[in-house]
Parts: C-alpha cells; sequence; structure tokens
C-alpha cells in the first residue's frame, strides 16, 4: 500500500523511508511558533540555547494590546527571548502582528511539505498549504526550539475527495459543520482534503476547514498542493519547496466524497459542534446579544468580505454588539482598502485590532451571564467565551453578519439576493 | 503497580472543564481550584492526592492549555479512559501524568473502587471485582516521562533550561521577622 501525505512528510522529517500508523516518530521541525501565551511565568522555562533561531517565529496574539499587567510581562518576557537570541520573525504588536495562524499564512511561513508546530490546538491550519501544522504542548515547544526536534505518533488518515463547488452564500465554515454532522468524530485520524473540487476552494477557504480540523478531534489536517497553492506561496517569495501528494494506492482508513454543492447553510447550537448542527431555517429567530466574526478560522478576508456584503446599506439591529477581528492588521489594511472596514463601521459593527480576542473569551468581547452569542470562530465550548451560563451558536461569517442585522439568528440567504450575490 | 480510587466521568470531557478561560493565568493553587467547576463543582474538595479519574471517549478534547498540569497538581495518580485525544495526551506527557486508553474500562469501575495500574505491563485491574483489562500500547520512552515528571525535568538533566529561581518559604521568612 502506498502513503497518504502526512505518512510522507513524516517519513522524510525523520530519515525513514517510510512510517507506518502505530508508529512513534522523531522528527525534524522545520518552523517553531511561539505566542504570548507561551510566555506566562506558570508556563514559561527560559531556553539557554536554541537549535536554530531562523526556524523559530514569534507572534503575540491571544491577549494584544496587553488588557493587564501579567499579559505585558508575559509579552518582555517574549521580546527578550527573541533579542537573546536573534530571532528575526518577531511579530510585535504593530504592523505586522496578528493571530498566529493568520500571521504564518500571510508570510507563508508554513511551506509544504515541511514540518510546522505550535502549541496552540489551531495550528492545524497550516495543513492548508500541504504542511505538517499541528498543535502541541507548551513543554513540546520550548523542548523542539533547543533540539529542533519533536515526536508524533503516527495515525491512520480519513481521506476527503470534494467535487463540485459551494453554493453563493454557502461557505467553509457550512462545509465543516456539514462534515462534522454527518462524519462525526475523527479521533485518532488526520484528516486529508483533495479531489477536483479544491480547484473551487480559495486559500482563504482551505484555512477555514483545515483549522476546524481540530475541531473535528483530528490529529493533522491537511490538503493536498495544487496551482492555487504554489502560486501563492510563490506571492511570497517562497519557491524553494517540496510538495506531497498521496501515493494513488495511499492506505486510508477510510475515503469519502463530497459533492460541495449539497451543502447548506448549518449553524451548530451551544456547547458542541460534531453532530449538534441545524439547518439555519431551525434556529432562526433565537434573539441574540453578540455577534461575533473573527479567529484563526474566520478572520480572513473574505469572511470580512462575506460581512460587509451582508451588512451593506444596514444597520445591527438595537440591543446587539457586532464584533469583527480580522486575523492580522495585514488583513485589517486590505480590508480597509477594499473598503469592507467602512462598510462594517456604518452598519455599526464594533472593528478591533487583529487578536484572538473573544474567541477564547480572554478580552474584547467577553460574554456574560445568560448572553447569546453567534459566533464565526473556533470553538463553542460551554463558557469558552466567558460566563458558563453564556449560549454559543456557532456559524458562518455570513449567518453572523445576517443575526447581527436581524437581531436574531437568521439566514443569509434573506440577506444575498441582488446583483451582488 | 499503583492503585488509586476512581472517580467516574463521561464522554468528551474538554480541556476548559479542566482549566476554564478565566484561570488560564492565575498562579497554580488558585489555577487548580477551577477543575471542573462548570461540569462537577465542589470535585476539587472531594478528591483526595493518589486517586484516578475514568473517562469516557475523546477525553481532553479542546485548546492545548495545559490542564493535565492541574490534574497532576491536584495529584491525580492516573487517568485512564476510552480515548484520549492526541493533543490532551501530549500533555500528559509533557506535564508528567500517567495517562491510557483502555478500551472497555468505563464500564469496568463504579465510582469509589480502586483501580490497579501496572506500569510495567500496562493492565488495569478492579480491585473489588477482579477484572482486568489491558490498556492500548505506549511506547516505553513515553511512558518513563509520564512516571517520571515530564519534559521539564528531563531538560533540567541535560542542562537546556534554566533552573526555576528558588521558592521563597513564606513561613520560614515570616517565623525570622518575628
Amino acid at each position: 500500500m502506498g502513503s497518504a501525505i502526512l505518512n510522507k512528510i513524516l517519513a522524510r522529517a525523520s530519515k525513514k523511508p517510510s512510517v507506518a500508523a502505530g508508529d512513534l516518530v522523531v522528527v525534524d521541525v522545520d518552523t517553531v511558533v511561539l505566542y504570548d501565551s507561551n510566555f506566562f511565568p506558570v508556563y514559561w522555562r527560559d531556553p539557554l540555547k536554541v537549535a536554530d533561531p531562523d526556524r523559530i517565529t514569534v507572534i503575540f496574539d491571544h491577549r494584544v494590546p496587553a488588557p493587564d499587567r501579567s499579559c505585558a510581562q508575559a509579552q518582555i518576557t517574549g521580546r527578550e527571548f527573541a533579542k537573546r537570541f536573534g530571532i528575526k520573525r518577531m511579530h510585535d504588536v504593530g504592523y505586522d502582528q496578528g493571530i498566529a495562524h493568520t500571521v504564518v499564512a500571510d508570510k507563508g511561513y508554513a511551506v509544504p511539505g515541511t514540518v510546522l508546530v505550535c502549541s496552540d490546538s489551531h495550528t492545524g491550519g497550516g495543513g492548508a498549504f500541504n504542511c505538517a501544522a499541528r498543535g502541541v504542548g507548551g513543554p513540546d515547544i520550548i523542548y523542539a526550539a533547543i533540539t529542533g526536534q519533536t515526536w508524533f505518533a503516527v495515525c491512520k488518515t480519513i481521506r476527503y475527495d470534494f467535487t463540485g463547488r459551494l453554493k453563493p452564500g454557502v461557505t467553509a465554515k457550512d462545509l465543516f459543520l456539514y462534515i462534522a454532522q454527518t462524519y462525526g468524530d475523527h479521533s485518532n485520524h488526520n484528516v486529508e482534503f483533495g479531489g477536483p473540487g479544491l480547484a473551487n476552494m480559495s486559500i482563504d477557504a482551505r484555512r477555514t476547514l483545515a483549522t476546524m480540523g481540530t475541531e473535528l478531534n483530528a490529529e493533522f489536517s491537511i490538503f493536498e498542493p495544487d496551482e492555487i497553492l504554489a502560486s501563492y506561496m510563490r506571492e511570497r517569495g517562497v519557491t524553494d519547496f517540496e510538495p506531497q501528494m498521496p501515493d494513488i494506492d495511499a492506505d486510508y482508513a477510510e475515503r469519502r466524497t463530497v459533492d460541495l454543492g449539497i451543502v447548506d447553510t448549518l449553524v451548530a447550537l451551544p456547547d458542541a459542534m460534531i453532530g449538534n448542527s441545524r439547518p439555519v431555517g431551525q434556529v432562526v429567530g433565537e434573539r441574540i446579544d453578540q455577534a461575533f466574526i473573527g479567529s484563526c478560522a474566520n478572520g480572513n478576508l473574505e469572511d470580512i468580505a462575506v460581512a460587509a456584503r451582508v451588512v451593506a446599506g444596514r444597520r445591527v439591529a438595537p440591543g446587539v454588539r457586532f464584533l469583527v477581528t480580522p486575523g492580522s492588521q495585514a488583513i485589517y489594511r486590505q480590508a480597509l482598502k477594499a473598503g469592507y472596514i467602512e462598510t462594517l463601521l456604518d452598519a455599526g459593527a464594533v472593528v478591533t485590532p487583529a487578536t484572538c480576542g473573544a474567541c477564547g473569551g480572554g478580552h474584547m468581547g467577553v460574554l456574560g451571564a445568560n448572553e447569546t452569542c453567534i459566533t464565526a470562530s473556533t470553538r463553542n465550548f460551554k463558557g469558552r467565551m466567558g460566563d458558563p451560563s453564556a449560549r454559543i451558536f456557532m456559524g458562518s461569517p455570513a449567518t453572523v453578519a445576517a443575526s447581527a442585522i436581524a437581531g436574531v439568528i437568521a439566514d443569509p440567504g434573506d440577506y444575498m439576493k441582488g446583483a451582488n450575490w | 503497580m499503583i492503585s488509586g480510587r476512581v472517580w467516574k466521568f463521561g464522554d468528551n470531557i474538554n480541556t476548559d472543564f479542566m482549566m476554564p478561560g478565566p484561570a488560564l493565568y492565575l498562579p497554580e493553587a488558585e489555577r487548580v481550584r477551577y477543575v471542573f467547576q462548570a461540569n462537577r463543582p465542589g470535585w476539587v474538595d472531594q478528591m483526595r492526592r493518589g486517586d484516578f479519574i475514568i473517562g469516557g471517549h475523546s477525553y481532553g478534547v479542546g485548546s492545548s492549555r495545559p490542564a493535565a498540569l492541574s490534574l497532576r497538581n491536584l495529584g491525580v495518580g492516573c487517568l485512564i479512559a476510552e480515548s484520549i485525544n492526541g493533543l490532551f495526551f501530549r500533555n500528559c506527557v509533557n506535564f508528567g501524568l500517567l495517562a491510557l486508553e483502555c478500551p472497555g474500562v468505563h464500564g469496568m469501575f463504579e465510582e469509589g473502587q480502586t483501580a490497579v495500574v501496572s506500569t510495567d505491563d500496562l493492565t488495569v485491574r478492579n480491585e473489588q471485582t477482579g477484572a482486568v483489562r489491558q490498556a492500548l500500547p505506549v511506547p516505553r520512552e513515553l511512558v518513563d516521562l509520564m512516571v517520571g515528571g515530564g519534559i521539564f525535568p528531563l531538560l533540567e538533566r541535560q542542562n537546556l533550561i534554566a533552573p526555576l529561581p528558588p521558592k521563597i518559604d513564606k513561613s520560614k521568612k515570616e517565623a525570622a521577622s518575628v
């Protein structure tokens, strides 16, 4: 039997001819990403050396600009670490800052065919770039920075072949909810995405889906490489890479074909996303206090664009807070130049600087007791965004924007009629 | 062999139950007070050091936050579940919490019974009923890390991380000033 994409990358990184499910492999790490949370005293241990400063990236994202003194101190520790070891890829608050996974995407740090680790669970978004990227623990990151290595247990892969294209107004977030609803949990498996439908999926859409692979409980998520990916990397000056395709007879645990054209708008009910979604029509009318679009899953330019198109010429419903957090300052600037930010502000949205922010209940949009939120972000666990009694519905950016206007959960299709769609 | 009194939990016990967002950056002594606050309030006062947790499927789904560290610091002796999320398992290795996947374990125990685990052959036995099951294999290197305190002691031994600053013993300081 042949190899799936992940097996090929891990075999190369561990200098073995091939790897199989059940193997424990020690791999060379091409990119180690640290973020502000790594530098809190309860998590941080000061490395006395690093393997290669050019393979290390530091990006502040979870709580920036610092909302309190402990966050400020963690950032000081991070700056000192970067300075001491001469780390050039230092993304401090300012021009080049953003959510770590989004900056990794913006800058082309997740190189096809390579291994990237970061101690945030949504690191798998880098799989959109045919990169073996995954979340590990804080100590793993310190170990990888020092030694240049980490370990992985090799898993079997579930393969998805996409055909067709998503309907207008249906996004990659809906596709994720469809997969989570139809196929359930993917524990102890990698997921691999490919097929002719990929040609109709943008890099932003792939990033949303790869990021949400974490919420399928998958180990790694990874996309097949194609010309869309190659030109994206070339635009970022990355030309020296070896993308990995799966073997034609790859040893998959299962192979599933999904016609993108059958996916409809879905909303996950509070507390869970696997097997917990409903067609949007079944939840319309649910009153909301807050609507949020952001995070490494939905802070992309396309997400902001779709939100702007939904709210153009309309106003956010009274009593609703509509928060939009671009994934990076670079995306913020692009959205500004494209006019999306002005459209959102005119509608009454609050646009925040790039940060993980409300997604993790850290700051800038924390929910109070018994509040209801619809969010286009990564996760809707009980208590995730603030008070444990708050209810968190999960949907696409289009659904969230439509709901912000309606003041209740709304079908974005009702806001997408006309020439623009 | 290690043994402990069993506390049972269900499927999909996520990291946010063990370490909710508001607790993330608190000092350790305060942080452990939040463990299972949302799904089983009061548990931290009921459990004793050395107790075991028996979980269902997908134990530890969610974020990379060091929830395993809180369980270890509370004194949880061993975590055994039907299945364990891959990232959470990594953090069990990282922070030195013995964690085993053992299909069928959830139905094998009633809460309050005693589980006996062999760290050599990874068998799990119910002391009351005598039932025995075999946990899924874990590479020896990882078992050694889990029972040996995790990654930081390893890096300390190799002189690759700075030692922790000595803890200030408040009781002594106060005694000295009296």
